[in-house]
Order: structure tokens, then sequence, then C-alpha cells
């Protein structure tokens, strides 16, 4: 089984055409369904929709709450290793961009002073990260790291490069609860124009990733499209169905989605798509009616003002007082190279305080080394 | 709450344990521990159930929700809610026996996040493994009247079938079903999930329901304090009607003032 098959149901011709003819009687209909089908989410995401955003945003309210309650689950990033294989034309960790002496990866104790700053802070729910650099950083490694944040944070996830199911499954048993991975863009014309080097460029690999590691049993799911690589109406479509395909094969995990689109991009790449806050808002309310027991993530890649007026529209994580460089924290400062810039720089007190602001409740824990079964803080062996 | 003097005291309890409040509160959905603690005093309950999974047993008054917690007025009652198989599950409560907590807890076994129904299975498997360990498990549970008696017979000491999925507000999908559990339950029945407005608490304990747990209607009111009240006072009002004799239910209308009345004063 693979998400593929419902990728050529709905090729992008026949996404863009039941977009197109939706009209402001199909979003109203869709909006007041309980069940909401592909034909009610192409509605929403049409331009007759931008008349209906308010009633939208009021339903994607009253379902989140529903669902989640009034909590936010606060998260952290720690980037292991900028090494990069890969040549994704829109990145800043791409190898074509050279900066070799800003890029490192990781040893155990700088991870474990990394991991000690961050758990100072509060936080209990951390996202590892590294490039796409299977021999610079390979599974054992990732897994290792894994089991020294197991000791500072409840809940680890990881957003690295694809993975086998074995590999997966090597993380799970060391105590990984989550993995993110987005597929940049489901267009394969466009994936294949974008990514030119490495195992990244192999599409079906990364877009069976999710399956391998829901089977290998990774209890939460992320999935993304980076906005702006394609017609993000588009994307945001595939990506929902994509979390609803995970959601029914993978029945045991729970599937976020994420919404982060391009804004800083290396010189030799013009973004070719940009996308408005109006655009974002509506994606992010199509996506909430079409998938109400999904989590929302909203990067940090988002300046404050905006960022903190999503809350109440569907967002159910946030991460606060990121950093995308290797040792971003405690170790190297500011000499190694940056995935991207970060728009929301305010400190984890800061961004608490803004969601407490909008009547919600950050939540620092929200995972318990109970489900890990593997040793960590606060376990029993 | 008022007590009418001609209805003797009608304490629940629960693993011999004495309750006055028949109304549980779960914490999960709450906007702030300020909501919760208004929610609290608005209902007066006794039995707050708190996330394992979000509590922070090893920092309890840095935690939102512990803190708000008065362990001379209420039975903190550790669930197991994001736990996917018996192991896990028998794992969370392990460690918050380690961290203090009392040997309680509501065993909640949700193997599937969208929905959040139980797992019948796993939580058999669980209950026995917990009861052997010692802790007085209160089972969430489809409603499912053979499973209630399994989980009885195993030595549960309550079992909580649901009336609607989490958080639906739906009220009481389950009620045929629910009824035959409490027609045939020899420990207390609270029910769980989906009550979401007060009439839904005052109908389960019309029923006959020993008790009934709310979270999502609570957190999700304007004024936490005042839809505290409201439950307390449904849930009174329900148990209440429930001893004092409901009148059955009539397909015909039956005549208050009968036309042959003549005949029995002959």
């Amino acid at each position: 089984m693979s998400f593929l098959t419902e990728l050529e149901a709905w090729p992008a011709e026949r996404v863009r055409a039941c977009i197109e003819a939706a009209t402001v009687d199909d979003v109203d209909r869709a909006i007041a369904r309980e069940e909401r089908t592909p034909h009610d989410l192409c509605a929403l995401l049409s331009t007759a929709a931008l008349e209906r955003l308010e009633p939208m945003a009021q339903e994607a309210h009253r379902l989140t709450r529903r669902h989640f309650g009034r909590v936010i689950k606060m998260y952290v990033p720690i980037y292991i290793s900028n090494v990069c294989g890969a040549d994704c034309t829109y990145c800043g960790y791409a190898v074509r961009s050279g900066n070799k002496e800003k890029r490192l990866t990781l040893t155990e104790a700088e991870t474990r002073r990394e991991c000690e700053v961050l758990a100072a802070q509060g936080f209990q729910s951390l996202l590892l990260l590294t490039g796409e650099a299977r021999q610079a950083v390979p599974p054992g490694q990732i897994a290792d790291a894994v089991s020294i944040a197991h000791e500072y944070f409840p809940s680890v996830s990881i957003e690295v490069y694809s993975l086998s199911e074995d590999d997966y499954r090597l993380m799970v048993d060391r105590g990984l609860e989550g993995v993110t991975l987005y597929m940049e863009t489901y267009d394969k014309a466009t994936y294949e124009k974008v990514h030119l080097k490495g195992e990244k460029m192999d599409y079906l690999f990364r877009l069976d990733a999710l399956d391998r590691a829901g089977r290998a049993g990774a209890r939460r799911l992320g999935v993304g499209a980076l906005l702006g690589l394609f017609d993000s109406h588009i994307d945001a479509f595939w990506t929902a169905m994509h979390a609803r395909y995970l959601q029914r094969t993978c029945w045991q995990s729970e599937v976020s989605i994420s919404f982060p689109r391009l804004q800083h991009t290396p010189e030799r790449f013009s973004i070719p798509r940009l996308v408005s806050n109006q655009d974002l808002v509506q994606l992010m309310l199509a996506s909430r009616l079409f998938l109400p027991e999904a989590g929302i993530t909203i990067s940090t890649r988002e300046r404050p003002p905006f960022r903190d007026r999503l809350i109440p529209l569907g967002v159910t994580m946030m991460s606060a007082g990121s950093s995308t460089r290797p040792g971003g924290y405690a170790t190297h400062g500011e000499d190694t190279l940056e995935q991207f810039e970060v728009e929301d720089t305010r400190t984890p007190a800061e961004v608490a305080a803004a969601i407490r602001s909008f009547g919600y409740e950050p939540v620092w824990k929200d995972y318990d080394y109970g489900f890990a079964g593997v040793a960590g803080t606060g376990s029993i062996s | 709450m008022t007590q009418q003097t001609d209805i003797p005291a009608d304490p629940l309890i629960i693993a011999g344990r004495t309750f006055r409040s028949r109304l549980m509160v779960g914490t999960g959905k709450f906007p702030s521990s300020l909501a919760l603690k208004q929610a609290l005093a608005g209902c007066d309950a006794e039995i707050v159930t708190v996330a394992l999974r979000r509590a922070d047993l090893n920092n309890p008054g840095g935690d939102s929700i512990l803190s708000v917690l008065d362990p001379k007025r209420h039975l903190l009652l550790p669930n197991t809610s994001g736990a996917r198989n018996a192991d896990e599950a028998v794992r969370l409560a392990k460690l918050a026996r380690a961290a203090g907590c009392e040997p309680w807890v509501k065993l909640e076994l949700t193997p599937e996040p969208r929905y959040l129904l139980p797992d019948p299975i796993e939580t058999l498997r669980a209950a026995e493994m917990l009861l052997k360990e010692g802790f007085i498990v209160l089972p969430y549970i489809q409603a499912d009247p053979i499973l209630a008696k399994r989980l009885e017979e195993l030595g549960t000491a309550t079992v909580m079938p649901l009336g609607a999925p989490i958080g639906s507000n739906r009220g009481l999908k389950t009620r045929d079903m629910i009824r035959i559990i409490i027609e045939q339950a020899n420990v207390p029945v609270v029910v769980d999930a989906g009550l979401g407005a007060p009439s839904h608490a005052a109908e389960a304990m019309e029923l006959g329901a020993d008790a009934v747990l709310v979270n999502t209607a609570l957190a999700d009111a304007t004024d936490h304090e005042a839809m505290g009240r409201a439950f307390a006072m449904a849930t009174e009002a329900g148990r209440m009607a429930y001893r004092a004799g409901l009148g059955p239910e009539r397909v015909t209308a039956e005549a208050s003032s009968p036309l042959t009345g003549f005949l029995s004063k002959a």
C-alpha cells in the first residue's frame, strides 16, 4: 500500500479543476458538513472560500477546541548535524552552498550539552534534525542521539532523511516518539526539478517513509509541503489527503500537519509562487476542517504577531527559542551554518506568555517515559 | 450542596472509600490552571483525574494542574491516557505510584488517537496486571455489558462506560447499553466521556449511574465556575430523581382524573 495510488487518482489537473469549479454554495455546504470529502476540501481551498474565511475560522476554532481543548504543546528543535549530501535548490544546507568550515555533526558530549540547556528552559519535547547525510550521520548515530536526548526529554522526535523500516524501529526501540518528514512538494515534476543530488532524489522512497515509520511504531507522524515550491493550494490538498491516508493506514499514530512556507532562500533560487498570509490561513483552515483530529504545527519561520494570530485557528503545537544551527544553543553559538532564518526569535517564556494571552495553556509535557519502556529520567528499571 | 432531609445521605463508595460528590472532573483540556480552579470551586468535585503523560510528577509544584489540587479535598486519580497497550498503561501506573500517588488508577487504553476509543482486549489485560500489582483500578470502557462484567469479576473498583467519544459533547449515545451495564453491575458505574451538557449528566444519573465524569464541557465553558455548579446540580438532581423513583414512560396518556374513578368509590 502506498499513498501514490491516491496521488495518481488526484493528479494536479483534477485537483485544480475541482478547486476552480467550486462555488460559494459548495463552500457553505463544506463548512456545514460533519464529515468532509475531498471535493469539500477542494471547495475550502478555492477562491470562492475567501468569502467565507471567517465562518471557516469559527468552525476550525470549534473543532480544535473540541478535540484538543485550549492547549498548545511546546517543543524545541536540535540540529545535530548540518552536513548534507543533497542539492535542494531552495535550501541553505544544500551541498552546493559550500561553507565546509561551518558544517559539523555534534559529538555525543555536545548533544548532551545542548539537551541540558534546553531541558533547563523547561522543554520536555524535543525534535532532532539532520541534513540529508546518511554517510556523515548514519542511522545508528541518530539512534544514539535519540537515546541521549531521551535522558533529558520524555518526548523525542526526529526530522531526518528517509529511513528504512528497520532503522525507524531501531529508534522507536530507543524511545523515539515521532517522525516528521516533509515531502516538500507532492508534484513529481517539480520535486525532480528542485532535488538534484543524493538519496532525496528518490521521490517514492520519501513518499512512503512515514508508512514505514508508522509500521515501526512511531506514535506521531508529521507531514507537510514546503509551500511555495509548487501551487500551494494543490500541495495543501495532497498534504491533507496524505494525512488522512496515514490516519487510516497507521491508525495507532497521531498525524500532524505543518505549513512551512518559503520566505528566505539562497540567491540561486527565486520562490516561484509566494504564499501570502491569507493563503496560509486558508490552507490551515481548510486542512483543519478536513482533518478535525490532526495536530497542526506552525513554524518559527513566521513572524511573532502573525504566528500568535494563528493560535485560535487550529494550531496545536509550537516551537520556541529555536536555533537552526548545530550547537546553536550552547556549544557553537553562531559559528555553524543555519538551515533557515528564524523569524520568531522570542524566548520560550515569551512565546508561552503570548499563548496564555490568547486564552490557551502552553503544555510542556504530553508524553511520558512510561510509554517508551526504555531507560530515561524518571523511568522504572 | 443542599441535602433534602427526607432522603437519607447517599454517599458514593468506591473501593471502601466514601465520597460526597458524584461528579468527577477530568483536567486535560482546560485553558489555564485558573480555569480548572474555578471549575473545581463551582462543582466541588472530589475525584479529579490527571493524565500521567501530562503531569510532571517529579515537579508537582511547577505543574500547572497538580498545583491547583488540594490533597485534603481532592483525590488525584492518575489516568493512563495515551497508553496504547497494557504494558504501557502498567508502566505509567507504576511510575505514578513510585512518584508518591495513591495506588488508584483510571485505566485508559486508547490505541487510536482520533476518536480515543478504548481497546477492550488490552484494557482487560492491563486490569488484570494492575490488580495483581495492588492497584485500585477504574477502567474506561466502551459501553459493553459483557466487558463490564468481566472487569467486575476481575476485581476492578468501578466500570466507566463512555456515553459518546471523548470530547464530542454528544451525550448518552450508548444509553441502551449503559442501562444494561447499570442493571447488571455490582460495582459503581461511572459514565465517562461525551457528556456535554448538565442535562446529559442528569440523564445518566436518572438511569442509575453512580457517578459521571466531565472534562470538555467544563473546560470549554465561558464561565467555568458556573458550569461546574450547573453540572454538580444536575448530577445531584439526576441522582435524587433516580432514588425518588421515576414514573414509567407510556405510549398512551394516563388521565390524572380518570373518567371511571367513581366505580372504585362505590
